[in-house]
């Protein structure tokens, strides 16, 4: 192993040379980013079911408009533990860093795919750490809101006054963490070469250094890691 | 099978018609409908009807809850003695109308009062339960005042309880439905009178058209002042648009005596906020970004990696790879190695 890594997380590496391509996630970060995603998919769709008289026939994805209803909070809780193991592998590349705040200043040259300006990245720029940060606040809120009115197991956990507050809160925070869904799927689209990362784990060197610079400095630097790692 | 209509009743006195009578309570009865925004305009108007309650005349015998009980064909557990007079303990799924005392040590007068009130569904004109309810018709109103639970439709999530300025629906832990007091709807059907009312042995519930039932308050008002309670008064709170089920109280200005009767109910603003624009609001910032983020996605251009961003990474991984001593490039394994 060779020297500490600032700007990547274990496993991250120079895979080929020729083209230059570099390993993103590991396998088993992949699948815990699609339970996750799945899990949460499942939640947005159940929970909308009951957002909105209109999207009620949503239940019928389901098997109907009870099982619906049991079924939410236990996805619920699956996406906690889910989310839970994906933030303990992320939360450290995810900090704020001072390069972060000049990237938002220009954030206008990002919308237009004009990075050359901007500052060097490590693994992830303000938009993502917005979406990780984001994501984990709003997912706390859900699931104490979400326990707060879980009938079925804890009908008289809170008064009714909390209960109606908790409510409320519960529907707002999924309201934005739809938004920031959106907001996560369409830049992961957007920003071409992207998706890869989630799917085969990794992404070119072109990609990696237009978007991550940093980082691919950091993983050129070093050399492959030994096995011992 | 019949086709006469049974008569809207107009009392809990008299007995019921003895002819097989068809529901006189139909679909289209239903003027408003949980999670059903747009439903046909009603067939026709029944008479608006209440239950009325003159707590000054209840002696706490609970004939009622043993007819509710009996009515309904629920089955309250037996619970342990506990040294009240309450029982069951509170409303349950299986106990729709429950008798709360409270021992009252009047001020004024330093008489000790022992207010008992039948405590139960209110059947708000407004229904905060309604309001609250997600799943389609699983609460529904019709047009006579009645508020009802269709457990078929009940997926049992419990937004009701929030949404009950009252503290009333109650969710069955085994048939995961909510429950509460009917007003008899099935029994109104066909012509009789809430099982309550007609069990009650001092016409302490009275059952008929909400107009007589307010006359019938107004007698029992003045007869309460005559005897001395000043403040004895009608109980249909208005925050709710009224209710078809009233008290007469002998402490109207201070219902809260009364095991916490709300002096002033209303469905809360966070509920009617949750329910109200917020949902639409909401909706709508979702469909927007979904729809923008294809439109865009479709029409935008996308960010694509350059070929000189290619060349570049190529660069850098062959220039560090270039530090590396002699011997440590020899000893690397070949391109494109797994
Ligand atoms: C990303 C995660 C989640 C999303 C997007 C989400 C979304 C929603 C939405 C939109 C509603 C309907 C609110 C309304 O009717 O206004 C709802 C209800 C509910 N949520 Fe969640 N929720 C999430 C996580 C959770 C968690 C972690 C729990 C934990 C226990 C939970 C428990 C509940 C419960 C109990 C309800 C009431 C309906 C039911 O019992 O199914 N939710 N959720
Ligand atoms: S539990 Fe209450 S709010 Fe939920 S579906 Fe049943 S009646 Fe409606
Ligand atoms: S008292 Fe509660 S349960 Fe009864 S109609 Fe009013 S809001 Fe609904
Ligand atoms: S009206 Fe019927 S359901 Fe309601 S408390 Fe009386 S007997 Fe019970």
């Amino acid at each position: 192993m060779t020297g500490e890594r600032e700007y990547s997380a274990p496993g991250d590496e120079i895979e080929t040379r020729k083209p230059v391509t570099v390993s993103r996630y590991r396998g088993i970060t992949r699948l815990n980013h699609w339970v996750t995603a799945f899990t949460m998919i499942g939640l947005i769709l159940s929970g909308m079911a009951l957002f909105h008289p209109s999207l009620y026939f949503l239940t019928g994805l389901f098997g109907g408009g009870p099982t619906t209803r049991w079924l939410h909070p236990l996805m619920g809780i699956l996406l906690v533990l889910s989310f839970l193991l994906l933030f303990l592998q992320m939360w450290r590349l995810n900090l704020p860093r001072r390069e972060d705040a000049e990237w938002l200043a220009n954030i206008k040259e990002v919308v237009k795919g004009e990075e050359e300006n901007l500052p060097e990245l490590g693994k992830y720029n303000a938009g993502q750490k917005f979406v990780f940060w984001g994501m984990s606040g709003l997912i706390v809120v859900m699931i104490v809101t979400g326990v707060m009115i879980w009938e079925q197991y804890f009908p008289g956990l809170v008064s009714i006054p909390v209960r109606r507050v908790a409510v409320a809160v519960h529907a707002l925070a999924a309201v934005a963490a739809v938004l920031i869904f959106i907001v996560h799927v369409y830049a992961a689209i957007w920003t071409r070469g992207t998706i890869r990362a989630m799917t085969r784990g990794t992404v070119t060197g072109g990609w990696a250094y237009r978007h991550h610079r940093k980082w691919l400095r950091e993983l050129a630097g070093r050399r492959k890691a030994d096995p011992a790692e | 099978m019949t086709t006469e209509r049974a008569p809207q009743p107009t009392t809990a006195m008299a007995n019921p018609p003895v002819q097989p009578l068809a529901s006189n309570l139909l679909p289209g009865d239903v003027v408003r409908a949980s999670a059903m925004r747009d439903l046909p305009a009603p067939e026709r108007q029944l008479t608006k009807v209440a239950k009325l309650i003159d707590v000054s005349r209840c002696i706490g015998c609970k004939a009622c809850q043993s007819a509710c009980i009996e009515w309904n064909d629920t089955h309250p557990e037996v619970e342990e003695n506990v040294g009240v007079y309450e029982n069951p303990h509170d409303l349950t799924p299986d106990m729709f109308t429950l008798m709360r005392f409270t021992e009252y040590e009047n001020p004024e007068t330093n008489e000790f009062e022992w207010l008992i009130r039948k405590d139960g569904c209110m059947h708000c004109e407004d229904p905060g339960c309604l309001t609250a309810c997600p799943a389609p018709g699983a609460i529904v109103q019709y047009s006579n005042g009645i508020v009802d639970f269709i457990s078929d439709n009940c997926i049992g999530c419990g937004y009701c309880v929030a949404g009950c300025p009252f503290n009333i629906p109650r969710i069955h832990k085994t048939a995961h439905v909510s429950k509460k007091c009917t007003l008899c709807s099935d029994r109104v059907a066909v012509g009789q009178g809430p099982a309550c009312a007609k069990a009650c042995p001092t016409q302490a519930i009275v059952f008929g058209t909400k107009d007589e039932m307010i006359a019938h308050a107004e007698m029992r008002i003045e007869d309460l002042k005559e005897r001395g309670y000043e403040n004895a008064g009608l109980y249909d709170p208005q925050g709710v648009g009224g209710t078809h089920v009233m008290y007469v109280l002998h402490h109207a200005d201070k219902p809260s005596l009364y095991a916490d009767l709300p002096d002033d109910p209303k469905i809360s603003a966070v509920v009617k906020g949750w329910k109200g624009a917020a949902k639409d609001v909401g909706l709508a910032a979702m469909g927007l970004a979904a729809v923008g983020a294809m439109a865009h996605g479709a029409l935008a251009r996308a960010n694509e990696v350059s070929a000189h961003d290619d060349a570049e990474a190529q660069e850098m991984v062959a220039h560090a790879a270039g530090r590396l001593t002699v011997e440590e490039e020899a000893a690397r394994p070949p391109e494109g190695a797994p």
